[in-house]
């Protein structure tokens, strides 16, 4: 269905309103396999409802979204099946607050993809002990940091073996000591090829593993551009403003 | 004070005092538990109903709280009773007015028919499914809304997002204000006196009327209540620690 140059994730002038109040307009960006995409943005420009609109939580109006090859907006499509191999970590971590951290991890595997509960306890485990914290496998959500929820909720989102993952914020309800155990996690996945599109202002992380900035205001795309050409001379006005506000922070 | 007069022969029933009020608390009983089945489950849907995207399940949600927790349980209960077996199709009328009552005589001293019981349970059943509904609605409502875009994001569908994620969280947080309506039903119970169940507070009145001994009479009926409620809060409070989730604080609210 798809050859190997079409983009895992292409918007085409995307547009969304809630009511006369335009979130998105025209947005249009694409996301190659492989590729880190880091959208930044004031807050309040609709960067979550952007990144939403990809695997069908946030439906939109005008345009089009091609995941993989299937169209998110065609009432046609299985969104369940479409989203069960799209990873999404949020802000606020959404674990499932009455599960053990085996079973966060295995609900997914055994009523979406219908793997075994065995099969999906290993797979889960494998990732838990990945992201440092299989000794945790018995507690209950509540009883583990911020850093470590957010930790098993990437690792839940890999046990779907997803091709391609989206990340909200993951790090901004995090307390500062907490952050980079997290970012740690997201830049070895972004070493090891996974197609990420990333909602964040950690501009490090950007540094370090993106190869393109998405700047959004006002429910626009204003930039999008390479790594190296953002940082070096980032066009717009605004994402200059932006850009010197958070990294004097 | 004579509590002996408890231990003398009632006028009815081949008893003594006593039994009749033991007649009484397993009508309140079974009044109460028939009824508490049956808000539960229609509360249940219709609460769940209330938070679903459908438009019509709202709708049909909004409309059957709005009826049932507006119009008065004394009320609502004369109108099953009296109006309802009007405004039906003249047989099934009939057939809950004469049939209904003879199809079986109740145990236990009952001094009323099916007909009697039955209309009192529905009444209070689905009266307290309304202001079930909204404690199930407001449970829901609760949880941050999150929650549900993390397993919707993993593949699930809206309706296993409902049984493995929401329903498990709101059934926890409503424990508290379910022990309320489960009390409330109890107490609730003794309007169906109004339309001839003679209940615990029934039958301490009738007691209380051949004997003349009231402070005994509703003294007793008192302490029963007192000792059902008890219990139900007990064990409701036992299922709330069974069901506690290890490191987990509600939150008042919710995003
Ligand atoms: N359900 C909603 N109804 C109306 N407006 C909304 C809703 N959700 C978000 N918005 C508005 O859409 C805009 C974009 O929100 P969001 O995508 O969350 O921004 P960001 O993630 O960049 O902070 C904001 O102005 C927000 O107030
Ligand atoms: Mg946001």
């Amino acid at each position: 269905m798809t050859d190997p140059q079409s983009p895992m994730i292409d918007l085409r002038a995307v547009s969304k309103w809630y009511g006369a109040f335009q979130v998105l307009t025209d947005c249009t960006t694409r996301v190659k396999k492989g590729e880190v995409v880091v959208v930044c943005g004031p807050s309040g420009s609709g960067k979550s409802t952007l990144i939403k609109t990809v695997n069908g939580l946030e439906p939109f109006q005008k345009g089009e979204i091609i995941v993989n090859g299937v169209s998110v907006g065609d009432a046609k499509t299985d969104l369940p099946k479409l989203r069960s191999h799209i990873g999404m970590v949020f802000q606020n971590f959404e674990l499932f607050p009455h599960m053990s951290i085996t079973d966060n991890l295995t609900i997914g595997q055994v009523k979406v993809l219908g793997r075994s509960k065995d099969e999906a306890t290993q797979r889960g485990l494998k990732l838990l002990d990945r992201v440092g914290l299989i000794a945790q496998k018995d507690k209950y959500p509540g009883q583990l940091s911020g850093g470590q929820q957010q930790r098993v909720a990437i690792a839940r989102a890999l046990s779907m073996d997803p091709i391609a993952m989206l990340f909200d914020e993951p790090t901004s309800a995090l307390d500062p000591e907490m952050i980079n155990e997290v970012l740690d996690v997201m830049v070895d996945l972004a070493k090891e090829g996974m197609t990420m599109m990333v909602v964040t202002h950690e501009m490090g992380f950007a540094r370090k593993v993106a190869h393109r900035v998405i700047f959004m205001d006002r429910g626009a795309i204003v930039e999008d551009c390479t790594k190296d050409e953002f940082f070096g001379t980032a066009r717009s006005e605004r994402a200059q403003q932006f850009l010197s506000k958070i990294l004097h922070h | 004070m004579d509590w002996k007069v408890f231990l003398e022969m009632a006028p009815s029933g081949g008893m003594t005092y006593l039994g009749w009020l033991g007649s009484g608390v397993v009508w309140t009983l079974t009044v109460s538990s028939f009824a508490w089945i049956i808000a539960s489950l229609v509360g249940g849907f219709v609460g769940v109903a209330r938070t679903t995207p459908v438009p019509w399940l709202r709708a049909i949600g909004t409309v059957y709280v709005e009826i049932f927790r507006n119009v008065p349980l004394l009320v609502q209960m004369f109108l099953w009773y009296f109006v309802m077996p009007e405004v039906l199709p003249k047989a099934l009328g009939d057939w809950l007015k004469q049939d209904l009552p003879n199809a079986l005589t109740l145990p236990f001293a009952a001094q009323f028919s099916l007909w009697e019981l039955t209309a009192a349970i529905l009444c209070l059943g689905l009266y307290t499914a309304s202001r079930v509904a909204e404690q199930v609605r407001s449970g829901i409502e609760s949880l941050p809304r999150g929650q549900t875009n993390a397993g919707l994001a993993m593949g699930l569908t809206l309706p296993q997002v409902y049984r493995h994620v929401t329903l498990p969280m709101a059934f926890r947080i409503v424990i508290p204000p379910m022990t309320s309506e489960f009390l409330t039903i109890f107490k609730n119970s003794s309007t169906a006196l109004t339309i001839g169940v003679l209940e615990l507070t029934a039958q301490s009145r009738q007691i209380s009327e051949y004997t003349f001994k009231t402070f005994e009479a509703f003294t007793a009926a008192t302490l029963i209540y007192i000792v059902i409620t008890l219990t139900v809060t007990f064990a409701m409070r036992a299922l709330e620690r069974r069901v506690a989730v290890p490191g987990f604080i509600a939150q008042a609210g919710g995003h």
